[in-house]
């Protein structure tokens, strides 16, 4: 099979919640044939990866193979949140962005949507 | 079978302010048991509302009250639309009183509307017995100033309220669920045992609480996730059958979609575990939930299942926190990027010099700094480019408002101290508050239903 690599961002959407220093992050693959790739090079430790700097200090994974979707569960990664963070984003609501920039993943172009730009710059 | 009809009017205060109107009129057309909610109250608003109404006793209901209301009111009590809200914040029965009012200057007459109170602990407890509560989450309580302290209330009390006929039911904090919940459980006649149905409710609470989040905002990214018309975004219409199931839509004629992917992204905002969705009606669990299209801009769910909800309520305290201060400054141009960096040099070496002692961030916005930490440990994915436009931030927080206020200054002063070219400097100083949840039990929780009669 054909791989390519690409940001998350191709293949995935994602929206960023939070509760006092914990972030959730969903991300829901665009096709359902791409969740179980997804499960296999998306895990807990390449997201705390991604939050190191932030000083997160664990990460839980949570699945929903129905919908399908995986939702992450992000200890101390706002740096006190809304109560203490100095940052412009107390909540994390472009944290969603941060996990679908930072992390790639190998997947076969069909897992990408036909019409995403994405699609056109590999095609070029 | 009869079908109950949720429409969402605001996800947030500040919410879209004639975004019901739509619903409304979408709601008019229908047949059978109708509601509006609003849900304006996220943890820190309750308390800027308590200290409104210390000031002004009559105050300290949202002040969006008067912005949303005014728009609907008189349509909705003609078409039999019942309105759910928390909009009655620090001080619900004041905000039924005003509701009253703006029926007589509407000259709508016969309005029925009930408060709830009873989630207001600095009424029923102790400030010292609310310190003694362990803090499951936020920050140390100490010797900060307890501005708020509410307990959650659960969906029953707003049930409660809408069997005395109210068509207009203010409430201060219960969870945003409830706000659905409560009239499902009031017209459905759902009892505490209904499990399933009730986790179907609160998913459908879940659903609509942000307002148009599920109905394609808050979603686009042009090219990938494409919405129609987000100016004129159509905020959600749930439709509830009795045994829970649940179909999400919007008004014809509204811009914004209502797709699996939309309604997906909704269904796990602020979810931790989705297996265990803790609220004071019961214990969700998403795991089974199908999500599935059943038409244009109709969207069906199901499958969620419930467990018997705990023991404990969980309540925000909120505190005093002293003061953020922020300024900004921008350089465009050639060679923006190294102006900017030298600024933020400039700032950080003004502060050392000058004995701020709490920590301040300074930032270079324009390089993925939003992804960044205070300690600046992160190396942007995207190249930066020497030229264009960049914008310096610096931010404290202070108990002292003195100290908000000189970082800020510094900035300030970079238009005639600083690189060449700074401008648009903005500076902002914001008094704060702090929250903890705790866990309080339910036997001191006492709601109460009261009807305040027109004025």
């Amino acid at each position: 099979m054909n791989l390519v690599e690409v940001p998350l961002h191709a293949v995935a959407h994602a929206r960023a919640g939070d509760k006092g220093n914990r972030s959730n992050i969903s991300v829901i693959p665009y096709k359902a044939e791409a969740f179980a790739m997804l499960v296999e090079q998306v895990t807990e430790e390449r997201v705390l990866a991604v939050f190191a700097h932030k000083g997160a200090t664990s990460v839980r994974r949570y699945l929903l193979p129905r919908l399908p979707a995986m939702n992450f569960v992000i200890d101390n990664a706002l740096e006190g949140g809304v109560n203490s963070s100095l940052g412009l984003d107390g909540h994390g609501k472009a944290l969603s962005f941060l996990v679908l920039g930072d992390i790639t993943v190998k997947v076969p172009v069909d897992f990408i949507p036909v019409n995403s730009p994405y699609r056109k710059q590999l095609t070029r | 079978m009869s079908k109950v009809y949720i429409g969402c009017g605001a996800g947030f205060a500040g919410d879209r302010f004639d975004a019901a109107v739509p619903v409304v009129k979408a709601l008019a057309e229908l047949k059978g048991e109708r509601f509006l909610i609003y849900e304006v109250l996220a943890e820190r608003t309750l308390a800027i509302a308590q200290r409104l109404k210390r000031e002004h006793p009559d105050q300290g209901y949202s002040p969006f009250l008067d912005t949303y209301l005014p728009l609907v009111l008189a349509d909705c009590h003609r078409h039999g639309i019942r309105i759910v809200t928390n909009m009655g914040a620090a001080n619900p029965l004041g905000a039924a009183r005003r509701v009253q009012a703006l029926a007589r200057e509407l000259r709508i007459h016969g309005l029925k509307v009930a408060a709830v109170t009873g989630d207001d602990l600095l009424v029923s407890m102790s400030e010292a017995d609310i310190r003694r509560e362990p803090i499951i989450e936020g920050i140390a309580l100490d010797d900060r100033t307890i501005v708020a302290a509410n307990a959650y209330l659960g969906a029953g009390p707003i049930a409660d309220a809408l069997a005395t006929g109210a068509h207009v039911v203010l409430v201060g904090r219960t969870t945003d669920a409830a706000l659905s919940l409560g009239p499902l459980m009031h017209v459905h006649g759902w009892q505490a045992g209904d499990l399933d149905r009730l986790a179907q409710g609160t998913v459908c609470g879940h659903l609509l609480e942000c307002g148009a989040q599920v109905s394609g905002a808050y979603f686009p990214d042009p090219g990938f996730k494409d919405v129609p018309d987000l100016d004129r975004v159509g905020f959600p219409i749930a439709e509830v059958d009795e045994d829970g199931s649940l179909i999400i839509t919007k008004p014809p004629g509204t811009g914004g979609v209502v797709s699996r992917a939309t309604v997906i992204e909704q269904l796990l905002y602020e979810v931790h575990d989705p297996h265990s969705y803790l609220t004071p009606d019961v214990v969700l669990d998403l795991g089974e939930v199908e999500v599935e299209e059943v038409g244009p801009n109709r969207v069906g769910v199901k499958g969620a299942r419930g467990k018997p909800p705990p023991a404990t309520l969980k309540a925000t305290v909120c505190v005093d926190a002293g003061w953020l201060g922020e300024g900004e400054i921008s350089y465009a141009g050639p060679n923006a990027l190294a102006r900017a960096q030298l600024a933020a040099s400039v700032v950080r070496a003004r502060c050392r010099a000058i004995g701020i002692g709490d920590p301040v961030r300074v930032e270079v916005l324009g390089t993925e700094a939003i992804f960044d930490s205070n300690s600046a440990a992160r190396r942007p994915r995207i190249a930066q480019s020497a030229g264009g436009e960049y914008r310096v931030r610096a931010a404290v927080r202070s108990t002292k408002r003195k100290v908000a206020q000189q970082v800020s200054d510094e900035v300030l002063s970079l238009y005639c101290s600083g690189p060449a070219g700074g401008a648009g400097v903005r500076q902002h100083i914001s008094p704060q508050v702090s929250t903890a949840s705790i866990l309080i039990d339910r036997a001191r929780v006492h709601a109460q239903i009261i009807m305040v009669e027109a004025s």
